[in-house]
């Protein structure tokens, strides 16, 4: 019991680490085609500015439950996705210090860098997040050891790439989205017109993954065993169409909470598809690590479940707060330097 | 090179360069709240402006501090994927408790502090700059206590073949992790405080906005003397603590080889590894160190030579590492006393002035020296007496770390030369002007 409710935890705070900083992901890829003018470019950068930090603990979040909870999980995830897993490092790295660099100096030039930066530190891990959890779904060539037996070439399957254009895809509308929400203008319309155009590209991404997923994985299998589970991909499902609705009502506000809710689902359905498999091995199904032969003592998934349960509502209040007091319209000439990036 | 070694040189380097940041961040994000504070009881701008000014500097080196962070958290997982599954029970849910407990809130209220000026009243954004220090030392404490049950394992017992938590509250509270992370901190507090010292006295030789830099000088002269004089109790009782928890630390660091009562203390000594001795031992205080570690002559310490060779750790880097630091601490000492009988009127003396920009680097040694004699001295044990760093690692090719040492050590060296670069520039540049 203690373990399905730390799987559940799990693959939530992976799920809230996807929907938040999802947009901002999202958002960073597209900067180059949304921004016109330095101007532009400081009120994107600002749009996400009170939040991207705030969002990535949900990644440290779901990195210390994992680790926390299920350390064998952990240790053999991450050794086996070693590569791709320091290059979302490295990537999240260059994002976070473009946000803080790039008007230190007043140079075009070094302006450019960081940007670069922003971009590719944005791009990168949106990708290679959704190729990680591709390949997730599908199943890791692991041994009983723990050792990974593929090498690099091997997690660039079609199923994963598959799952990383899906994930572009998604958080760069999700991005469009927020940015509708906080500008006006031309900005606005350009962030309207992006959300329009990728929306075709999401829906024929995400029914095409859903497809692929009946035949690359066993998650859909898994589904129809607990029948009620399938409102996860009726969620997404249902999200993507509300946010083309409520995009085209002009509420942006909405659009934003649809494609939350796409996201939200599309990764819920995959983690619920897995259970109780945290990550299944493609070559020894004996191998495969699970929330029981994975799993911390009870004592401390009963202390772990204390604390997560006694702060996770307050962090949830205090940056749902800040959310709302910085939810406010912006423009390049309201951005003061003393209190902006 | 084999896993082993270039997984600890990755990780050392990475854990080093974080903690290039780190302290400034404990330090100074008191420092801000305290000016902040100051500005909300008297409604003098001027003390704004010292939050502003300061608080700048504080999120230039935070955006390094904080990016850096991450990787250590997930190389437990890349790396020591057999620490981790070993000892997870226990650690993981150290780490995790952090980023759910202190994290979130430091990073959101961080951001709320720098874009909330003109969105919060002067007292909510008050409470945000409070938030953001005491998460942030709050991180701190979680963190070290993470560490400090690698270096003194207590509250577990082996079952199902791996360390599970057995008392939660005997990791939290023994005395080997309440000393690291007092002494820990105390070394953070002094490098902010010379740190904001060492920036005032610049621009009081050039009398550069001498009004506001002689405030800041005054409350970082009584900051740093505190924590000084502070250290050097907190570093003594840590240093004589392992002579219960990690007795061949002890050893190394004093490059002790027999074990003795009434164990003199060398000022001078050059240790021997090869032969077991000392090469030089000069002005010596008989029974010094059985003193230090024991509070009497007849405490007995253990040497090096009662530890088999491959459970000893590497004594001469130990050892001058931790004679350095002893040394840069009573340094200290002198150096803040100085600053606060001047603290009124730093001006006079010129002296004091031009060198307290050149010890800006000096704690920040100090504390990095610290780190090498607590991690180096605790090998060959990843967690003293139960797991050996050698096998602690994960089954990855030594080419993949390779790579990822090298991408390490490039990234890290831009980002560090960058984030330097600015630091410089903004201390230099001074707050801008008052507002008439």
């Amino acid at each position: 019991m203690l373990e399905t409710i730390w799987f559940a935890i799990w693959g939530l705070a992976w799920a809230v680490y996807f929907a938040l900083d999802g947009f901002d992901l999202g958002l960073g890829s597209l900067f180059p085609f949304l921004a016109r003018s330095e101007g532009d470019k400081r009120v994107i950068v600002n749009a996400m500015g009170p939040f991207w930090d705030g969002n990535e603990v949900w990644l440290i979040t779901a990195g210390g439950v994992t680790f926390a909870a299920f350390p064998r999980a952990y240790a053999v995830m991450f050794s086996a996705l070693y590569t791709p897993l320091l290059l979302l490092l490295f990537a999240l790295i260059l994002r976070g210090v473009a946000f803080e660099f790039r008007a230190k100096v007043d140079s075009p030039r070094w302006r450019r860098i960081w940007d670069g930066c922003l971009v590719i530190g944005s791009l990168l891990p949106a990708v290679l997040l959704g190729v990680a959890f591709a390949n997730i779904f599908a199943g890791i060539p692991i041994d009983a050891a723990g050792r990974f037996q593929g090498d690099l070439l091997s997690l660039l399957h079609p199923y994963a790439l598959l799952g990383g254009a899906l994930f572009l895809a998604m958080f760069a509308l999700h991005g469009a989205n927020w940015l509708a929400t906080r500008t006006q203008g031309g900005l606005r319309d350009r962030a309207d017109r992006a959300a329009k155009i990728l929306w075709p590209a999401v829906a024929i991404l995400a029914v095409g993954f859903l497809l692929y997923t009946h035949f690359a994985t066993p998650l859909w299998r898994n589904l129809f065993q607990r029948p009620w589970l399938l409102v996860l991909p009726l969620l997404a499902v249902a999200g993507l169409a509300a946010t083309r609705i409520f995009a085209a009502r002009g509420a942006p506000w909405r659009a934003w909470f649809s494609s939350a809710a796409l996201i939200l689902g599309a990764a819920l359905f995959g983690v619920a598809g897995l259970y109780p498999d945290l990550l299944p091995s493609s070559i020894d199904p004996a191998a495969s690590l699970t929330a029981f032969n994975s799993s911390s003592s009870p004592l401390t998934l009963q202390i772990m479940l204390g604390v997560v349960l006694c702060f996770l509502p307050v962090v949830i209040g205090y940056q749902s707060w800040v959310y709302h007091r910085f939810r406010d319209v912006l423009d390049e000439k309201s951005l003061d330097p003393e209190t902006s990036y | 090179m084999d896993v082993v070694m270039l997984s600890r040189l990755q990780f050392a380097m990475a854990a080093c360069f974080h903690y290039l940041f780190v302290p400034l961040t404990l330090g100074l994000s008191f420092l801000v709240a305290l000016f902040e504070t100051k500005f909300v009881r008297t409604g003098d701008p001027e003390y704004r402006r010292q939050a502003k000014f300061w608080g700048k500097l504080f999120l230039i080196n935070f955006a390094v501090g904080v990016v850096t962070g991450i990787t250590l958290e997930f190389q437990f997982g890349t790396n020591w994927s057999r620490y981790s599954t070993q000892v997870g029970d226990v650690f993981g849910s150290l780490l995790a408790i952090e980023a759910t407990v202190s994290f979130f809130l430091e990073s959101t209220f961080l951001a709320v502090w720098f874009f909330g000026w003109n969105k919060l009243s002067p007292r909510a954004h008050l409470v945000s700059a409070w938030l953001v220090a005491i998460a942030s030392n709050l991180s701190a404490f979680w963190i070290l206590t993470a560490n400090a049950w690698m270096q003194s394992p207590v509250g577990y017992a082996i079952r199902n073949g791996r360390a599970e938590l057995d008392d939660f509250f005997a990791v939290l509270l023994q005395p080997a992790s309440l000393l690291e992370i007092g002494h820990t901190l105390a070394g953070a507090y002094i490098l902010a405080g010379f740190f904001v010292l060492g920036v005032s006295a610049w621009h009081l030789r050039r009398k550069n906005q001498e009004a506001f830099f002689s405030r800041s000088f005054r409350l970082a002269a009584v900051w740093t003397l505190i924590f000084s004089v502070l250290e050097i109790g907190l570093g003594h009782m840590s240093a004589s603590h392992l002579r219960a928890t990690q007795p061949a630390k002890l050893a190394a660091m004093e490059s002790l080889w027999e074990t003795r009562a009434s164990a003199p203390m060398h000022l001078l000594v050059w240790p021997d590894e090869e032969n077991e001795k000392n090469h030089l031992e000069a002005l010596s205080i008989p029974a010094g160190l059985s003193v230090l570690a024991g509070f009497s002559p007849d405490t007995e310490v253990k040497g090096l030579r009662d530890f088999p060779r491959q459970d000893r750790p590497p004594v001469l880097p130990v050892f001058l590492s931790f004679r350095a630091m002893v040394g840069l601490a009573f340094l200290f000492v002198l150096l803040s006393l100085w600053a606060f009988l001047r603290r009124r009127q730093p001006d006079r003396a010129p002296g004091l002035l031009r060198l307290l920009p050149w010890i800006i680097p000096l704690p920040y040694l100090a504390n990095q020296l610290g780190w090498i004699v607590t991690e180096v001295g605790r090998q060959p044990w990843i967690v003293y007496g139960l797991m050996r760093t050698e096998d602690a690692v994960s089954p990855i090719e030594p080419s993949q770390v390779a790579i990822s040492l090298a991408a390490f050590f490039l990234v890290y060296a831009l980002l560090g030369a960058v984030d330097f670069f600015l630091l410089f520039k903004f201390a230099r540049k001074g707050p801008p002007p008052a507002a008439a």
